[in-house]
């Protein structure tokens, strides 16, 4: 109630030092671009969307509304657990088992007057490229590698060259443990998260050897409990990770073979982790990665400094609380033969409009960028020439001598073109008429 | 944020020399191209069909598998195919369109193969699918059954087992269940 007398409706007090920054010039904005009497509504006015309402997501939500965003999406297909409350704190335990966006939305709403969170309670994947479109720029605080891929795929793949609003900024946080990074995307212009994917390197699996025969970590004995002693002699049915009796069977052989190995440091707690593949979320870790992220959303939705992502510029930045602080901030280059960013079309110059298909498909064999002998050739929504199966074969033989124009092939359609020889790569070429003699 | 895409237009349009015509164009989507890839791969043989109600969709059709050997030869078995726009990151959606007597094939036609639910892999392709279907027919497995009373059968009597599909096959009813008549006209 207090609350209420001190910030009135509008609650300029809170807004205060956030206008001084939208509204004021400083020594890092770019005059050419920044308009500090429109900032505050092109903020207002912009739909963003949040990706994931777990760890990164409370915090992603809450900067966003502080940040004065105030039209926010956000998908979540989860419900909340009670291991989720330490560190996810829009919840209580009465959320338990309520989906973590409904509950996340509605919290943030309560608390920061005048933002509209709108609560998605599903999977990313059950969206279309039509829903994404509509907004502006997307932040994700994702745990899964799948998803992240999933949606750069679809951002990078809805670019449009001829529509502005068709690139949509990406800005994706990530922690494990005491690291974490932030990154910034614009799809097909930076190198996109596929280009990145190496640097996700998968914990690595320890040889079987090792733990059947010579362990040196107290986590190889755990292991070696779980794969082999635990297959051997079967003492439960089967192994239900939840069962604390099951992991102190485990517990207690590993313990024994550590001894035997004079290896130190099997705890029951270590080996929980280590049998559900526990990687210890850390709420700190969590905030600093969720500010770095909203601090760019911040930067491109007002233009008040430059983000990470400018052509040529930084857009990694990676940060280590495992040993003191550290951060480094660097550029990733994009990678030419990314199977998501590198396959965009290419212009494919149509010497003759009136040509008929089965010409078009004959100079795929002679067309030094392609060479390709028996193509198969689709627009996004006709089946133009397939080689096979014969069904479609059969189908699809009288586009051959149809012309271009006749089968509604106009200047700047795409194709996408492919070939049984090349088994891993497809086409995409942008058809470019070449004007009839003019 | 408006910066950056002018920079962007302006490099496309030095590598253009000038932007093509207005007009929103729509874009091969990247399950369409992946299909695409994967049905000029097929190898269908000479026990395997498909068919495309509509062309120009190449994400739902229908598979016809005639086995030419094992207990389920002479039958002409058919399946439709829909694929999402996330394939191939989702598998293919698959189920067989007549009623049958099989322990890996419910009687609503649900399809149990590993590789079209646990197992699915976006490296994983169409033809992989059409091959473990095949199997299925050559190699029903009790192991890991849909069809509980089927697999019982076959588990309790492999020759029995047999007979019951015949029966089934050409329009019998097994254990209570009527099947369809799925042999190919000769």
């Amino acid at each position: 109630m207090a609350s209420a007398e001190v910030y009135p409706a509008s609650e300029p007090a809170r807004w205060k030092y956030l206008d001084n920054i939208r509204t004021r010039a400083g020594p890092l904005t770019n005059p050419d671009i920044f308009d500090g009497q429109v900032v505050a509504q092109n903020m207002e006015n912009m739909k963003i969307l949040v990706i994931g309402a777990g760890g990164l997501g409370c915090e992603i939500l809450k900067n966003l509304a502080l940040s004065g965003f105030k039209d926010i999406h956000v998908i979540d297909m989860d419900t909340i657990d009670i291991s989720n409350l330490n560190r996810q704190f829009l919840f209580r335990q009465s959320d338990v088992g309520s989906f973590k966006a409904e509950v996340a939305a509605r919290f943030v709403e309560r608390r920061v007057k005048g933002v509209k969170i709108t609560p998605y309670n599903c999977k990313i994947q059950d969206f279309d490229e039509d829903f994404y479109m509509q907004f502006q720029l997307v932040v994700c605080g994702l745990d899964s590698i799948e998803a992240r891929r999933w949606i750069n795929a679809m951002l990078v793949n809805m670019v449009d060259e001829e529509a502005v609003d068709s690139y949509k900024p990406l800005i994706d946080g990530g922690t494990e443990g005491f690291k974490g990074q932030a990154r910034v995307i614009f799809p097909t212009v930076t190198s996109c998260i596929e280009c990145q994917l190496d640097m996700h390197a998968p914990r690595a699996a320890v040889p079987l050897c090792t733990l059947a025969s010579i362990p040196r970590q107290p986590e190889h004995c755990i292991e070696w409990a779980h794969v082999i002693a635990w297959d051997k002699e079967k003492p439960f049915p089967k192994l239900d990770n939840d069962d604390p009796e099951h992991i102190t069977w485990l517990y207690q052989k590993a313990l024994t073979r550590a001894q035997e190995f004079k290896i130190s440091g099997v705890t029951y707690s270590l080996t929980q982790g280590v049998v559900k593949n526990i990687i210890p979320a850390i709420a700190a870790t969590n905030s600093v990665i969720a500010a770095a992220c909203c601090n760019e959303a911040f930067k491109i939705a007002s233009n008040c400094a430059p983000c990470l992502g400018m052509p040529g510029e930084n857009n990694y930045m990676m940060y280590s609380g495992n040993d003191s602080i550290y951060t480094y901030t660097f550029q990733h280059e994009k990678k030419d033969d990314c199977p998501v960013c590198g396959n965009l079309a290419r212009e494919l110059v149509i010497e003759n409009p009136e040509w008929t298909l089965r010409e078009l498909v004959d100079s795929f064999a002679v067309r030094p960028e392609a060479q390709l002998k028996k193509p198969s050739i689709r627009s996004e929504s006709k089946t133009l020439y397939m080689q096979s199966p014969a069904s479609l074969e059969e189908q699809t033989r009288p586009n051959l001598d149809k012309t271009l124009k006749e089968l509604g092939l106009t200047d700047g359609q795409e194709i996408g073109v492919t070939d049984p020889a090349f088994a891993t790569v497809s086409f995409k070429f942008k058809l470019k008429f070449k004007q009839a003699a003019a | 944020m408006l910066k950056i895409w002018s920079m962007k237009k302006e490099q496309q349009k030095a590598e253009n020399a000038e932007g093509a015509a207005g007009g929103k164009k729509k874009k091969v989507t990247a399950a369409q191209l992946r299909v695409q890839k994967d049905l000029s791969e097929l190898s269908l043989g000479n026990t395997m069909k498909t068919e495309f109600p509509d062309p120009d969709d190449i994400l739902s059709f229908i598979l016809y598998v005639e086995p030419d050997e094992g207990m389920y030869k002479d039958g002409k078995f058919s399946f439709t195919f829909n694929i999402t726009p996330s394939f191939p990151h989702e598998p293919p959606k698959v189920q067989c369109r007549e009623k049958i007597y099989h322990p890996n094939i419910d009687l609503e036609g649900k399809v149990c193969l590993n590789i079209l639910r646990e197992d699915w892999k976006p490296v994983l392709n169409l033809n992989a699918v059409i091959v473990g279907l095949q199997f299925l027919f050559l190699e029903p497995n009790a192991s890991d059954p849909l069809n509980k009373e089927a697999a019982e059968d076959l588990r309790a009597n492999r020759e029995g087992f047999k007979r019951n599909v015949k029966i089934s096959m050409s329009g019998g009813t097994v254990k209570g269940e009527t099947f369809d008549d799925v042999r190919r006209p000769r």
